[in-house]
């Protein structure tokens, strides 16, 4: 079982002439995934992915035509922001933005409407979702991890495939991964989708990546021991991290002595999290 | 990208927020000649990008052009934390009764702009919110919206400003919201805002910090970048599509991903080693990509031995393994070099760098237990 995503998820692909979307589209089919249709503005009507998948000019004309109930964006950072506005007033559900570099005001705008909407957000800048075995929506490997009890959740990208392929070395499985993204704003948070795993009845444990900046870790821990009864395991990224210096992620900056990786250490632990040193210690705090 | 102070008030100024009568000068003999336009009495201010001017003497007060000339002529002796001053901003002296803080920045939590103010100027404001946080006043901003007329008053009351001072206050903070707003800031701050004897209200430092995602949207601001923010590697990094960041160790590291890259450094000093640097080489890292940063890892002297972390995922090992040993070809400088590859093809992609006689681990551990060994070999040669 799983959250947000399953075999019944009929995705769309917003971007999906271009060469990220048209690569990921395929990936999603091989691993399973009902992709039922993909939006470019100016290519309605084309047939791609060997001649499987219907390209529509707006998400509305898509929706009207294939019922699909979750979008993937692959879109420009330029172009995006329109993007999500054209998805949610379409009636789109759940939408979920791989794109990265992303303007902060237009994240600030688009996630103040789409919550006004009652639209999910996952990301921008994430890998999205994967339900193993089921749906995969967005760009996580899908060869690297088995159908299980765990769920994963992480503001990261490779960082999340490296626990996932721990995890499966280890022989445990996930019942969904959900890749939040590394921005300062994004849409859905650690908090909501702990609270998801919570009421999940097959997910048994949930493993939590964060890293350096902001304090969603923080809150997370706060709601942890308030509200959760499943164990959960942490790995915090960037303990050697300079304070003031963006590492990497446009969200990962320790500014003004707040967002430093020891503060979210010590906030989960005391919530009763085991916190890994390395991801590869992950496993062995599960068992 | 960080602005000046001198940048951040002439575009406060732009959206109508008063700023003290000055100008910027790089000689001692410009900071007279200004001194003199400006009636004599004036502050001379280096610009430098880096916190505590103050402190360091960057910032004096001067009563005379000459006395101002000496001052400018000490000041841009000084190194401030590492950074040069090459320019200084000569201001006219204000006689100041009252010093107030007043920001914009970004809520993370609430996904929406933050108007942040405090009775409490003049000071970091991050010392007032340990200290006194109940001096700190706060108003949200719906992003759809833009800035009320009532929350800049309601700020204005509730940092109990007298009454005379709530119209002109209010103008500041539309004019300060207006330029966080159309600039796509994350920062933009005032710090004093003072007022003076004449009962007038004036920004007296400015700070802007910009979002880097969105400059495409102002190529004018493009050309206000101060090539001394930051160092010579992050810069050609960047260009290269490369996100670096010159640590003081001497392990380099090459990473995919971010968040991994992070790992890798965590992992590598916690089992003892200091990382020289992080780099995140991004997705689809080909042989040119591989090739550019190994020059900007190998350009800090201090690096002894590096590491390659790549979790290839889709990305077929073999193919970075080829990719890797190309770029080395272009690399003069030998160092002891460690590569860990996981992902589709891996066993391949190992076999070619050994092939090629190279370290190759599976796990990441591993490969930063082999690459701390041989730092400590080469350092201790």
């Amino acid at each position: 079982m799983s959250i947000l995503i399953d075999k019944q998820t009929r995705v769309l692909v917003q971007g999906i002439t271009g060469r990220e979307g048209l690569f990921h589209a395929s990936q999603m089919m091989d691993y399973g995934t009902q992709v039922v249709a993909g939006v470019t503005p100016g290519k309605g009507g084309d047939w791609v992915l060997e001649g499987k998948i219907p390209v529509f000019d707006t998400v509305e004309r898509a929706l009207a035509a294939t019922g699909a109930n979750c979008s993937v964006l692959f879109v420009p950072a330029r172009f995006v922001m329109d993007a999500m506005f054209e998805a949610a007033d379409a009636g789109v559900p759940l939408v979920i933005c791989i794109t990265e570099g992303v303007p902060i005001q237009d994240m600030m705008k688009v996630r103040r409407y789409l919550d006004q909407e009652g639209v999910r957000l996952v990301g921008p800048n994430c890998p999205g979702l994967l339900t193993p075995g089921e749906s995969k929506v967005g760009i996580i490997p899908g060869h690297i991890t088995d159908p299980g009890s765990i769920g994963v959740v992480s503001r990261s990208g490779t960082l999340t495939y490296e626990v996932l392929y721990a995890l499966q070395l280890r022989g445990l499985g996930v019942s969904t991964c959900v890749g939040i993204g590394g921005d300062p704003i994004n849409g859905t948070g650690f908090t909501d989708v702990l609270q998801m795993f919570e009421d999940d009845p097959h997910t048994e444990a949930v493993v939590m990546i964060g890293e350096i900046g902001g304090s969603e870790e923080e809150r997370a821990a706060e709601f942890i021991s308030s509200s959760m009864t499943k164990p959960v395991v942490g790995f915090i990224a960037g303990r050697s991290a300079p304070p003031g210096k963006r590492m990497g992620h446009a969200g990962a900056i320790i500014e003004a002595g707040s967002g430093m990786a020891a503060d979210k250490i010590a906030a989960l632990q005391s919530a009763g999290v085991s916190v890994a040193e390395y991801p590869e210690a992950i496993p062995a705090l599960l068992s | 990208m960080k602005l000046h102070e001198y940048q951040s008030k002439q575009l406060y100024a732009e959206h109508g927020v008063p700023i003290p009568r000055g100008e910027v000068a790089e000689t001692p003999a410009q900071v007279r000649a200004i001194a003199e336009q400006l009636g004599g009495s004036v502050a001379v201010k280096s610009q430098v990008l880096v916190g505590g001017r103050g402190k360091a003497g960057g910032i004096r007060l001067a009563k005379s052009p000459e006395e101002a000339e000496q001052l400018a002529a000490a000041i841009l002796e000084l190194e401030i934390n590492g950074l040069p001053v090459r320019k200084v901003l000569v201001d006219e002296a204000s006689e100041i009764v009252t010093e107030i803080y007043l920001g914009v920045t970004n809520d993370r939590t609430q996904g929406t702009p933050v108007i942040i103010a405090s009775a409490e100027g003049g000071i970091e404001i991050e010392e007032v919110a340990r200290d006194h946080p109940e001096k700190i006043v706060r108003a949200w901003v719906d992003p759809l919206i833009g800035l009320r007329d009532y929350q800049a008053r309601n700020l204005a009351a509730a940092m109990e400003l007298p009454r005379q001072h709530w119209g002109e206050f209010s103008r500041m903070a539309r004019g300060l919201f207006d330029t966080y707003w159309s600039l796509d800031a994350t920062l933009a701050e005032i710090n004093p805002l003072v007022i003076t004897r004449e009962e007038k209200l004036l920004a007296l430092d400015g700070k802007i910090v910009l979002d880097d995602n969105a400059l495409y949207r102002h190529p004018e601001l493009e050309e206000l970048r101060d090539l001394d923010e930051e160092a010579p590697s992050e810069r050609e990094a960047r260009g290269h599509g490369l996100s670096y960041v010159k640590l003081d160790g001497n392990i380099g590291c090459l990473v995919n991903g971010a968040g991994l890259a992070m790992a890798t450094m965590d992992v590598i000093k916690g089992l003892g080693g200091e990382p020289a640097n992080f780099l995140d080489i991004g997705g689809g890292a080909d042989a040119e990509k591989v090739a550019a940063a190994i020059q900007i890892i190998l350009s800090d002297p201090d690096v002894h031995a590096m590491m390659f972390n790549i979790f290839g995922g889709i990305t077929r090992c073999d193919e970075v393994a080829r990719g890797i040993l190309m770029a080395l070809e272009e690399v003069s400088r030998e160092v002891y070099l460690v590569t860990r590859l996981v992902g589709t093809n891996e066993e391949l992609g190992r076999r070619i760098l050994a092939e090629a006689k190279m370290d190759t681990a599976s796990s990441l551990v591993e490969a930063a237990e082999m690459v701390i060994a041989a730092s400590k070999v080469s350092v201790s040669e």
